[in-house]
């Protein structure tokens, strides 16, 4: 009896817990209704949706951890992705390599801008939310000086397809050659000066970084020299026009760059990737003298070569050779391959361990993925599962981030940052540098949030110079979606959101439409914008609310 | 020798009146030294100047009664702005400047009635909003900002819907024929533009001074000065300096930072007609969503905190913030033609002082 009640009592609370979650699918299924669209228009519509967006959403996981707060200033790494992709595009780079080379180069401007940012929020603690929602509109002031005045009007770029076209001759652009440099050695003047200025004042000058620093801008300085980069820092001076188009159409150049990558290069690079790293890891481990579990090494090593060894089946080969797979595919392996690892994990835990095993914890996905596999039996289901391709590279990339997510919180940086997210004052007692984890747990973010921005921008093949202003709030209201808090967020909960808050928007529009009949076009924007909106205040005051009771 | 620099009196003046303080007055005075330079017309440029200090003062005015209780800056005056501009909307929509009844006493009477219809009107929305806008501040204490600003936004799309889909009539508000919901701008040339504006108008050269807007924006800084010396007045003040202290005097806080945060509204309210029948149009749609910011950036580059603000502040810092706006932009112009260089410094200077306005109060060291 005590047993049903408590049951009762936790249902009740769980359902209390995810009222918003729940809010959102009977919106989502009222909507689908009256828009009358059949599934096989909606689940396609929906997983390209998550394609695209679930990168973005999971970068904003490690900030909550280290209780930072909901990172609206992930649209500063937004700002550098776009950056990188001007500079690339105008290089001529296209495709996949193309693609990883703008990867390459965001990384550093958006590590750069996330110490900013990090150190900028460390002013702030406490109030890192509204600060960074102003600081993505205060950097927005910069992102437009940098794409409507100091492209084309300081720096040249002679490229009429990405120039606005308009009369420049009151200006006297210089080569980028010549920017890269006045940049590099103002650097290194200035970090000198402000090291000399520290030496004035009897302060400890950081020697490694200093060297680090100047080592770096020297490094660029030199490239400039490099020959053979010269059709990169163009020394032309002629310029098609002061400011960037509006709109940068990537057809052809790096539309579907990841979403196109075939099975069978990933598996090929990933061995060769393994290879490499396990062979690094060997011999770092014998230079430092650490021991080496040979047997393990032995045994990764032939499974990994086994498996990559399968692929020259021809039946495997060809099946590979595509680069997207049906979703029924998926579900049809779903169910073996859950049963199959969670066996391995009871086998695991039984006859190696020792331990005992949990067998609550396996109950969920297996009957998860029962109950996706039954269901795929529904005729309409199944039809619209076999429309329904999966780009394997970019959902690949988004597990990567929900790996990156729960690897970092078993390292000691993330146990850190966990200690910080709890409580500061215990942090610095426990001798860590909480200024510093922060910042750290910041570039992670805008970093990951640079790449999200990437793989969005090459799913959706059109690059709006100045669209990305709503990149944060949407992603937020995504998460908050699926039940994440300001200070709790996992990478469950950013999956569902990014499913729920897309859900409703592919049938929403429709919807609109069938209510208030013709054109719904400018009323699906506002109406997305107020959800947003709506969903982020809610949650938000639903914080301070719960935050206010518990005092 | 550098002692007796930071002793003296002005040195102490200067620190008093605060560095960003003095690098956008400076800058102010360059952008005016520049309009002369360059032959831009000063005179003509200090007249739109006083007239923008007239437009945004009201709605800077806003942020007073809302940061002096303790709510902080209102980022949710979006939501008093909405209210004013269905206030004005319904105004149009019954013609009462244009009422027989009212033009046979005299045009301009009827005129100056459509306007104060609008106020009265928007006044009323605005209270009954601000009342419940207030309920719900009471219950997110300490995180009001972040609040407000999303409460104000989803406002302002919530109302994007309802100008779309609101059965107004009249044709100078809605978009002709085919399409729906009301225009993008609404022009208030057969309403009341320049109600007030045009009252004892008057032009020196090529300046022309709107002494009704001027004087109507004095009015109602008289309005908050006296409010804030009132008995309701004080008490608030004492809520937002210190809750605590407050109830333990016996004062009901939570009715107090009420108060406050209906008068903001309230403000918002006549603030947006106020600065609309100068600008001669309605701005619909997603236009106010930022005249919070802007507003608050005001109060900052004044001298107000987040905790404190005067009269003072949002006389000066309206100014000198709409000042370098309106010079900025013919100067900016010449130098740079073919660019947008004046907005983007709009952008800067306004989230950079709110930015530096919560560096300086942050909430706590790594080492609490």
């Amino acid at each position: 009896m005590n047993k049903n009640t408590n049951l009762i009592k936790r249902i009740t609370q769980m359902i209390f817990d995810s009222k918003v979650t729940i809010l959102f699918l009977l919106l989502f299924i009222i909507a689908a209704i009256i828009s009358g669209k059949s599934l096989t228009f909606i689940i396609p519509e929906l997983f390209t949706r998550i394609a695209r967006n679930g990168f973005l959403i999971l970068s904003l996981i490690i900030p909550i951890l280290a209780g930072m707060g909901l990172n609206f200033g992930i649209v500063i790494g937004a700002m550098a992705a776009q950056i990188s992709l001007f500079i690339t595009i105008y290089w001529g780079l296209t495709g996949i390599s193309g693609f990883l080379i703008t990867a390459l180069l965001a990384l550093p401007i958006a590590a750069f801008l996330g110490t900013l940012v990090g150190r900028l929020f460390n002013q702030m603690k406490g109030s890192e939310m509204i600060g960074g929602l102003v600081l993505g509109y205060f950097a927005d002031g910069f992102y437009w000086l940098l794409f409507l005045f100091v492209f084309g009007g300081v720096i040249a770029f002679d490229n009429s397809k990405l120039m606005i076209a308009s009369d420049a001759s009151a200006y006297n652009p210089v080569s980028i050659n010549t920017a890269v440099r006045c940049v590099a050695v103002f650097c290194l003047a200035l970090t000198l000066l402000l090291a000399a200025a520290r030496k004035a004042k009897h302060l400890a000058v950081p020697v490694k970084t200093l060297a680090i620093k100047c080592g770096l801008a020297v490094f660029v300085l030199v490239l400039t020299f490099i020959p053979q980069l010269e059709p990169f820092l163009s020394h032309s001076t002629v310029t098609n026009g002061i400011g960037v188009k509006n709109s940068i159409d990537l057809m052809g150049i790096y539309k579907y760059a990841l979403d196109t990558v075939p099975m069978i290069k990933i598996a090929e690079y990933g061995f060769y990737i393994y290879i490499i790293f396990s062979l690094v890891s060997l011999v770092m481990k014998m230079i430092y003298r650490q021991k080496i579990h040979w047997k393990s090494v032995v045994i990764k090593t032939v499974i990994v070569c086994g498996a990559y060894a399968l692929t020259f089946i021809p039946a495997v080969d060809e099946f590979m050779r595509r680069d997207k797979v049906y979703l029924i595919t998926v579900v049809d392996v779903l169910l073996p391959f859950t049963f199959g690892w969670q066996a391995a994990k009871w086998f695991n835990a039984r006859f190696i361990e020792k331990k005992s095993w949990n067998w609550h914890r396996a109950v969920l996905p297996v009957a998860g993925a029962a109950v996706v596999y039954l269901v795929s039996f529904i005729p309409s289901v199944y039809k619209a599962f076999q429309l329904t391709q999966i780009p394997v590279m970019t959902y690949l990339c988004i597990g990567g981030v929900c790996l990156l997510n729960n690897g970092l919180m078993k390292t000691k940086l993330g146990q850190d940052m966990r200690t910080v997210g709890q409580d500061r004052t215990v942090a610095n007692a426990a001798g860590i540098d909480v200024d510093k984890t922060r910042i750290i747990a910041m570039v992670f973010s805008t970093v990951l949030a640079a790449w999200g921005q990437l793989i969005y921008l090459q799913n959706l093949g059109t690059m709006q110079t100045f669209g990305h202003t709503m990149v944060a709030q949407y992603a937020i209201a995504a998460l908050l979606v699926g039940g994440a808090s300001v200070n709790k967020a996992t990478n469950r909960q950013a999956l569902l959101g990014v499913f729920l808050f897309h859900a409703l928007f592919v049938v929403a529009a429709p919807a609109i439409k069938v209510l208030l009949g013709g054109d719904a076009g400018a009323i699906e924007e506002y109406f997305r914008a107020f959800v947003s909106y709506g969903v982020i205040a809610l949650a938000l005051a639903l914080h301070a609310w719960k935050k206010k009771a518990a005092k | 020798m550098t002692e007796s620099i930071t002793n003296s009196r002005v040195f102490k003046g200067l620190a008093k009146f605060g560095l960003p303080r003095i690098i956008i007055a400076a800058f102010f005075l360059l952008l005016l030294f520049g309009t002369a330079v360059l032959d831009l017309g000063v005179t003509s440029a200090l007249g739109n100047c006083i007239s923008r200090w007239g437009m945004y003062g009201i709605l800077a005015l806003a942020m007073v009664p809302s940061v002096q209780c303790g709510v902080g800056l209102n980022f949710g005056i979006s939501l008093g702005i909405t209210t004013g501009l269905l206030g004005g909307l319904i105004s149009i929509q019954l013609d009462i400047a244009n009422n027989p009844a009212l033009v046979a006493i005299s045009p301009t009477f009827a005129v100056l009635a459509a306007f104060l219809a609008a106020i009265l009107m928007a006044c009323f929305f605005a209270a009954v909003l601000g009342y419940f806008y207030g309920l719900l501040l009471n219950q997110v204490k300490g995180s009001e900002m972040t609040v407000t600003t999303y409460i104000g936004f989803s406002m302002i799309a919530f109302m994007n819907i309802m100008w779309t889909v609101l059965p107004f009539k009249s044709g100078t508000l809605i978009y002709p024929n085919a399409g729906r919901g009301i225009r993008n701008q609404v022009s208030l040339d057969s309403s009341y533009k320049g109600a007030i504006s045009n009252i004892l108008k008057f032009k020196i050269g090529s300046m022309t001074v709107s002494t009704g807007l001027i004087l109507f924006f004095l009015f109602m800084c008289l309005i908050v000065w006296l409010f804030m010396r009132s008995k309701t007045g004080l008490a608030m003040s004492a809520v937002g300096a210190n809750p605590m202290f407050a109830r333990a005097a016996g004062i009901n806080t939570n009715k107090m930072r009420l108060v406050g945060t209906m008068f903001s509204t309230v403000l918002a309210a006549v603030g947006i007609i106020t600065y609309s029948q100068e600008y001669g149009f309605f701005q619909m749609y997603n236009a106010p969503q930022m005249m919070g910011f802007i507003s608050a950036a005001a109060v900052l580059i004044g001298g107000a905190s987040p905790k404190r603000a005067t009269i003072f502040n949002v006389l000066l810092g309206t100014f000198l913030f709409q000042g370098i706006m309106a010079l900025g932009l013919p100067v900016a112009n010449q130098l740079f033609p073919g660019t947008s260089l004046s907005e983007i410094l709009r952008i800067l200077i306004s989230n950079g002082i709110i930015l530096y306005a919560l560096a300086q109060t942050k909430g706590g060291g790594s080492r609490e």
